[in-house]
């Protein structure tokens, strides 16, 4: 199942990579003269789970917005499912759900007017729209608030609507850009589980940006974004063991303290 | 591509408009409130001082509320497109302007959807104001009436383009208010939408020349000759032509790799 515009005609994805939810190579990128990030490559299989760790500043919305294609002026290759975002820009974007920093729903519309709308944006008929609509609300909890409007939920609410939203058209890949912002302790806890429930029940793969190191969950993924460059790329607990230290906190220190060492 | 998918954007963008709007309802009121003020009031005070003698496209000596009517549906208009940038430009702080570029569909197509949806905003609020106008008195054929919807759409899309344009040059709401100022009033008062281009060359001919060479001169007679189920050839082709240039340049202005969007991000780290 995936949304309409999925199955545009169009070249294929390269053979062999289409498992990749996300493949990023040699990824450059600068706001004028100041570098924000500097030969990035990753790759996110199907169904796995990856948090961009980073502090505030270490490039992780630009990387999202070169994702997203809110802006390209770069170096390197970015492929969603195999299409690459440039050339392939439909069906790539077919293939990516967003949930954004900021809150981004319309606040005096209701939720379903709210899906329904990005439903449109995508392509598909009213029907179907509701009908994933239905679905996707039920699956984070919010069938009940369907005609509700979205100023009247709370903060955690807003973010599920977002990720039923961002899942609306069955994208490969969901980004989501430090979603739990503002959120009070159980809220964030829920969201992270549910994450991680999107990525073993429906295969998705989540690109989890946060800055907060108690977000990463045992056998996640965790890649370290600091100052643009990417400093590691390995299961939190193999991070742990290779630097011979106790927690992750003390990992991320570590590698944040030998990122910022002056080149030798 | 199939043209389903297209037509499901499409009324998807123009519905959300329509129902935001519907929402706003002191929006609709202060884009009402203002050319009814100038009508009641400011146009009543003037009608002493300013008879407008007979001239195109009126067949008679008319008052001037009748004449300064199109110009208040194209300051309506210019007001709304000005608002819908506005908007844009707070929805790119907000972050709902990255919504709409997430989709799949070819920017200028998604561009070209929202520009279409403040349009027919701005072309509701027109018909309410004319009929308010008509229970006032002021009652044009009404074929005429008919006759402007074209000419409501090309104005739409020329305000709405420039709106555009200057929402990609503008980085933060508070230097909207600049823009506001140097655009919206200049383009209003030097054009023909309060006095008739023969009238403003008696008082200074270099006014008349700007007023002449601004393009909203040109849709406000477009609209006044519609209004009277006239064409104005001269009036139409100018007003298409910077249409399109406008929107083709706004297009630009939003290409990812080019415009605005690569200048300064989208914000955030």
């Amino acid at each position: 199942m995936s949304g309409p515009l999925a199955s545009e005609s169009g070249a294929l994805p390269r053979r062999g990579e289409g498992d990749l939810a996300l493949q990023v190579s040699d990824l450059s990128f600068a706001y004028g003269d100041t570098p924000v990030l500097e030969a990035v490559s990753l790759a996110i299989p199907a169904g796995e789970f990856a948090v961009l760790l980073g502090p505030n500043g270490a490039g992780k919305t630009t990387l999202f917005s070169l994702i997203t294609r809110l802006h390209d002026r770069r170096r390197g290759e970015i492929r969603i499912g195999g299409f690459d975002v440039r050339r392939q820009a439909v069906q790539a974007h077919a293939r990516i759900g967003v949930v954004f920093q900021q809150p981004t729903l319309d606040l005096d519309l209701s939720v379903a007017q709210n899906l329904a709308y990005h439903g449109a944006l995508h392509g598909m008929a009213p029907r179907q729209a509701r009908a994933r609509a239905e679905a996707q609300l039920a699956r984070v909890g919010l069938a009940e608030q369907r005609r509700t409007r979205v100023r009247q939920l709370s903060g955690g609410q807003r973010r599920r609507v977002e990720i039923a939203r961002g899942l609306l058209h069955a994208p490969r890949l969901l980004l989501l850009d430090e979603p739990t912002v503002g959120l009070d302790i159980a809220s964030r806890r829920d969201l992270v589980e549910h994450a991680h429930r999107l990525c073993r029940e429906e295969g998705v793969a989540v690109l989890w940006a946060t800055h907060l190191i108690d977000e990463v969950r045992p056998g996640d993924r965790v890649l370290v974004l600091h100052r643009g460059r990417l400093l590691a790329d390995d299961r939190a607990e193999e991070l742990i063991a290779r630097l011979g230290v106790d927690t992750l906190g003390e990992a991320f220190d570590r590698l944040v303290a030998e990122g910022e060492a002056p080149c030798a | 591509m199939r043209l389903m998918p297209w037509l499901h954007c499409l009324r998807g963008v123009v519905g959300r408009e329509l129902l935001r709007f519907l929402h706003q309802r002191s929006r609709f009121l202060a884009a009402l409130v203002r050319p009814l003020v100038w009508l009641f009031v400011f146009a009543a005070g003037f009608r002493m001082a300013l008879g407008v003698a007979m001239t195109e496209p009126y067949q008679t000596y008319i008052l001037y509320e009748v004449y300064i009517v199109p110009g208040l549906v194209g300051m309506i208009q210019l007001f709304n497109g000005m608002q819908s940038s506005l908007s844009m430009v707070y929805d790119r702080e907000m972050g709902s302007m990255r919504v709409l570029l997430v989709s799949p569909f070819p920017r200028w197509y998604l561009l070209l959807c929202k520009l279409l949806a403040s349009t027919l905003v701005s072309v509701v609020q027109v018909y309410v104001f004319l009929a308010i106008a008509w229970w006032y008195g002021i009652q044009a054929p009404p074929l005429g009436y008919l006759w402007i919807l074209p000419a409501l759409l090309v104005t739409g899309f020329m305000v709405g383009s420039l709106g555009l344009l200057l929402s990609t040059f503008v980085r933060q709401l508070e230097n909207f208010a600049g823009i506001m100022n140097f655009v919206i009033f200049p383009m209003f008062f030097l054009s023909s939408a309060l006095y008739p281009l023969w009238r403003i060359r008696e008082g200074s001919y270099l006014v008349y020349q700007i007023a002449a060479l601004n393009p909203f001169t040109q849709a406000v007679e477009m609209i006044r000759f519609a209004l009277y189920e006239r064409v104005n050839l001269e009036a139409i082709l100018i007003s298409v032509v910077v249409t399109l240039v406008l929107l083709g340049l706004a297009i630009l202005g939003y290409n990812p790799s080019r415009g605005m969007m690569a200048r300064k991000g989208g914000g955030g780290d």
